[in-house]
């Protein structure tokens, strides 16, 4: 099964609608919700980063019996220093992201440690990629 | 305790779920910062928060959080109850600072998440 968002940068009304029909999926399917927990978290705050830092950008997750799959691609000022960027307490939020709740530096490393497996690419002055797996079931 | 109990603790109301007013919450977790609550790994647990927005709801409902108590306040707006409606949580709102209706509840026994 693959989802499909469209996110618009800067539209704090609307951040979180694609994680939302993401948690609403895996509940129907009854994944675990543990699994659907760190899924869901990455996603947000992954959604949040388009909103906050992109123009747009699109959401796909592919959920097969093994893992799920999220891929974040937008188009944006993308990331210079992707290790500074990783680090927890580090931000470029603006003041309108922070009084969301948000832009303390935490998004990327609560990413990081939600997913089994987590990857930026990045091209300054074009996009960034995000691709999050999480696995269903746990490594042997 | 109670959601009703947590209501009345802190001179406040519940504005979105009152039928859910007798349902138990055993742990709480207060924070302003979006991010900090999603690292919480425990389910079920009251959100206090002095931050209203629609991403307060939004980060609750990731976090398996059921239960919003808003303080300093602030009130949820006609699209944040329908969020949360539609997510089927409670939300309480509270005239009191946050250290107020904090120690309140921490003293009246709700437990702290770590």
């Amino acid at each position: 099964m693959q989802l499909t968002f469209h996110v618009q940068g800067g539209d704090f009304t609307r951040a979180g609608d694609a994680s939302s029909q993401v948690k609403k999926t895996l509940k129907q399917l009854n994944i675990d919700p543990g699994v659907t927990k760190r899924v869901v978290v990455a996603l947000y705050e992954a959604e949040v980063n388009i909103v906050a830092h992109a123009y747009h950008g699109v959401i796909t997750a592919d959920i097969d019996p093994v893992r799920i799959l999220l891929r974040l691609e937008d188009e944006g000022p993308g990331i210079p220093d992707i290790e500074l960027a990783m680090q927890r307490g580090f931000s470029t939020a603006s003041a309108e992201v922070r009084e969301m709740g948000f832009g303390a530096g935490m998004g990327l490393p609560n990413i990081l440690e939600n997913a089994d497996q987590f990857h930026i690419d990045s091209v300054v002055g074009k996009g960034t990629t995000l691709t999050i797996a999480v696995n269903l079931q746990p490594c042997p | 305790m109670t959601l009703q109990e947590v209501a009345q603790l802190v001179d406040g109301e519940i504005v979105c779920g009152t039928g859910r007013a007798q349902e138990f919450v055993e742990y709480g977790f207060a924070s302003d910062l979006m991010s900090d609550v999603l690292t919480q790994k425990r389910s079920n647990f009251l959100l206090i928060t002095g931050l209203s927005n629609n991403q307060a709801i939004r980060t609750a409902e990731m976090s398996d959080a059921q239960y919003i108590l808003f303080v300093r306040h602030k009130k949820a707006t006609p699209d944040m109850l329908s969020l949360a409606a539609d997510n089927d949580m409670v939300i309480i709102q509270s005239p009191f600072s946050m250290f107020k209706a904090v120690g309140i509840l921490y003293s009246a026994g709700l437990r702290p998440v770590y």
